[in-house]
């Protein structure tokens, strides 16, 4: 497959805070048009690992293609979705201004937000059924209007590939089902997403391809072959504890020196 | 709680503080006419006091701008530490001036020395911050100090060689606008009018900066930069505000003002201007205030005019103040018991009655029943009454019992229908429920979609066998 159109293509990504290594020589291509969820144990780095892809952490080494070019040159047709609590949904905006933030890059700098780029966003919220909380301020959504919220800011983009940081996390079933279907449907619509997810009930029902992630990948592949319990039990116990175990005490031992 | 009352809550409190500035006019009117530094300065007979004055409000307008950014962004802080770092740098400005032969008591170049120390600290802040295990507070108290104590040394040195040249030098820590000459506060309005116009100009980028910044980057903004920007805007009001409040108190500007408009509203815009304004209308009083008695420093006084501003928003604001959230709090309730007495009425009766009619209509219900329904005490229940009566709703007939009147027949009707929705909308929709029950919309409709009324109907028309309304689904036990 050219180069250009393989979405994301990670190659001897390592990234480290001094000694300790948060994610190994990650090395995988995700395949266009699927749902790929990134499963992994907290602290395994899954959220390390999207923000490396932006280039929002500094690389220790390691090579990220973006539909065949550098980050920076594809970066317009990616569309990101943080996680929910990294934000103060205290912040004075209604639900409207934040979902045209994500148009923000279209409008470009100093000019204004015209009705046509409202209308972008209002269709976006309606999009993921919440259309009618438009006005409101963001401290009066429930966890999966805010989850939604989110959703419509990366949907107005329009964006080829969407990295999503564990959007299901702490939402009603309504939302989940709602963001399933949005999924659905970026995937009919030849997108492809790249997905952080923390319930292993649901990821051979959500994803196309899974990501088993724990400081390295422990394997890689189409959910029906890699999502096992052994590959699970490798992922999630055992050795792997270990190292963390040995890393955590060469880290102790460094800062009594 | 209606909205109308909010609204009059909020035009009450607006004539609140129309009246407080016209009585404080008037008082200061009154004495105007015996004291003449006082109408000289009220009636800005001095060209001098003018620009003073004018120079004090555009400086609180630019100063409540930038706060509300720098408080959404959580830095408010490094506006204080910044401040305190300018010290040395008026003290060293001071007295190395006249060795490269400028006058080291113009204001210039007072201030530039202190905007050069001010960045030194900023940059000494972001250094201390990157070190491993330290964060930003441990930073922000080292800087503050250690500069402050280095500009109180510096300074005391420079009073031992120029004593007679001090005297202007102390205004930076406590201020003094008495002593600014027209130059000086054409200094300040330029500033404060710099400061606006940047902070319009990237007013988007920043309100994306402080609400997430890591979209903003994974967007590819320029997030240093645009903290750059902010902190240089900073930089802009803080040297400007030296002369007119001081080095000490300057972070009072930057802070009370955006924390006070917040109780007034939820939208950025707003909260903008209602800060920019409180920010204004203290620098403008603190000024006049400070003018009338030259003894006083401004700073203090335009800190204390800011610091009652901000009491009356804590208390009316129209947003979150207290006195609105009390009313809020009470309107709910009153709400709560209404519906719970219309349905109380209702249901009571409803039960005796199995048949249909088509003017189906509750007999009367005795207290000691209504007082049985709830947790309601005998007075609350009263209280309610008396007020479903003055409403209309409800009247007592002479036996004590109450009936409910034509309108409050189809209120009751309208609230039982909807509540019932709701119940089997809980029941048969446990699973998504949750998140979209809404006891405080006026009706389901407003909140569900139209198809799942529908089905909801029919589900309810199926129990409720040949009554008018659907029964209860719950058990009923008072029957």
């Amino acid at each position: 497959m050219a180069s250009e159109q393989i979405p994301l293509s990670i190659q001897d990504l390592t990234v480290a805070w001094s000694r300790k290594p948060v994610i190994w020589d990650v090395e995988f291509d995700v395949t266009p048009g699927q749902l790929v969820g990134i499963i992994g144990p907290n602290g395994a780095g899954k959220s390390t690992l999207l923000k490396a892809v932006m280039d929002l952490v500094p690389k220790a080494s390691g090579r990220i293609e973006v539909f065949g070019r550098t980050w920076r040159q594809s970066r317009h047709r990616v569309g990101y979705v943080p996680q929910r609590e990294s934000v103060d949904w205290d912040f004075p905006v209604s639900v409207l201004d934040v979902v045209t933030m994500g148009l923000y890059g279209k409008i470009g700098w100093f000019r204004p937000v015209l009705r046509r780029h409202r209308e972008l966003a209002m269709r976006a919220l309606e999009r993921v059924g919440i259309g009618e909380y438009a006005g409101r301020q963001i401290s009066q959504l429930s966890g999966g209007q805010q989850q939604r919220t989110f959703l419509a800011r990366a949907l107005v983009q329009e964006a080829d590939l969407y990295l999503m940081d564990e959007p299901f996390s702490a939402v009603d079933a309504a939302t989940e089902q709602a963001i399933v279907g949005l999924l659905r449907d970026m995937r009919a619509a030849g997108k492809t997403a790249l997905v952080i997810h923390h319930d292993l009930h649901t990821v051979q029902e959500y994803f196309d391809s899974v990501v088993l992630l724990n400081m390295r990948v422990v394997a890689q592949g189409p959910t029906a072959a890699v999502f096992t319990r052994e590959n699970l039990e490798r992922t999630y116990g055992g050795r792997l504890t270990l190292l963390d175990e040995a890393t955590e005490a060469m880290r102790r031992r460094e800062r009594n020196l | 709680m209606s909205t109308s009352r909010l609204r009059a809550i909020r035009t009450l409190t607006a004539l609140l503080f129309a009246s407080i500035f016209l009585c404080g006019c008037g008082a200061a009117a009154a004495d105007a006419a015996a004291e003449s530094t006082m109408s000289r300065v009220l009636w800005l007979r001095d060209y001098n006091t003018r620009v003073v004055i004018l120079g004090a409000t555009l400086l609180g307008t630019g100063a409540g701008f930038v706060g509300c950014f720098t408080l959404l962004r959580r830095r408010a802080l490094i506006g204080d530490a910044l401040s305190h770092a300018t010290l040395p740098g008026v003290g060293l400005a001071f007295l190395l001036a006249p060795l490269l032969g400028f006058d080291g008591k113009a204001l210039p170049v007072l201030l530039f020395g202190a905007a050069a120390s001010g960045g030194l600290g900023v940059a000494a802040i972001l250094t201390i911050r990157a070190l491993p295990r330290l964060k930003e507070d441990a930073a922000l108290g080292i800087v503050l100090s250690v500069f402050f104590g280095a500009g109180v040394a510096i300074l005391s040195i420079a009073q031992q060689l120029e004593s007679g040249h001090m005297a202007g030098l102390e205004s930076f820590i406590y201020g003094r606008t008495a002593l600014m000459t027209a130059g000086d506060a054409r200094l300040i309005t330029w500033a404060g009018l710099i400061a606006t116009a940047t902070l319009l100009l990237f007013y988007r980028e920043l309100t994306l900066l402080c609400f997430d910044e890591g979209f903003a980057a994974a967007r590819g903004y320029p997030v240093g930069l645009l903290d750059v920007v902010l902190m240089a805007v900073v930089m802009l009001i803080t040297i400007a505000g030296l002369q007119a409040v001081g080095l000490v108190l300057m972070i009072a500007l930057l802070v009370i003002p955006a924390a006070a408009a917040r109780f007034w509203t939820n939208q950025l815009h707003r909260m903008v201007m209602i800060s920019a304004l409180i920010g204004s209308l203290s620098g403008l009083f603190g000024a006049a205030i400070s003018g009338v008695f030259p003894d006083l420093p401004s700073g203090a006084v335009i800190v204390l005019v800011c610091a009652g501003l901000f009491f009356l928003s804590l208390m009316f604001g129209g947003a979150r103040g207290v006195l609105v959230r009390v009313l809020r709090r009470r309107g709910l309730r009153h709400a709560i018991d209404r519906e719970h007495l219309l349905r109380g009425i209702y249901e009571l009766r409803e039960s005796d009655l199995r048949i249909q009619t088509d003017d189906f209509r509750p007999a009367a219900a005795c207290l000691a029943e209504l007082h049985e329904l709830r947790t309601w005490s005998r007075r609350q229940l009263q209280q309610q009454i008396r007020r479903c009566e003055s409403e209309g709703l409800v009247w007592r007939r002479a036996d004590g019992g109450i009936e409910l009147t034509e309108r409050g027949l189809i209120e009751a009707e309208r609230l039982v229908h909807n509540h019932r929705l709701w119940e089997l909308y809980l029941m048969t929709h446990a699973d998504v429920a949750a998140s979209r029950v809404d006891r405080q919309a006026d009706a389901v409709e407003h909140v569900l979609e139209p198809e799942l009324i529908a089905r909801l109907e029919q589900l309810l028309e199926q129990e409720r066998g040949r009554r008018v309304i659907p029964q209860s689904p719950h058990a009923k036990e008072q029957v």
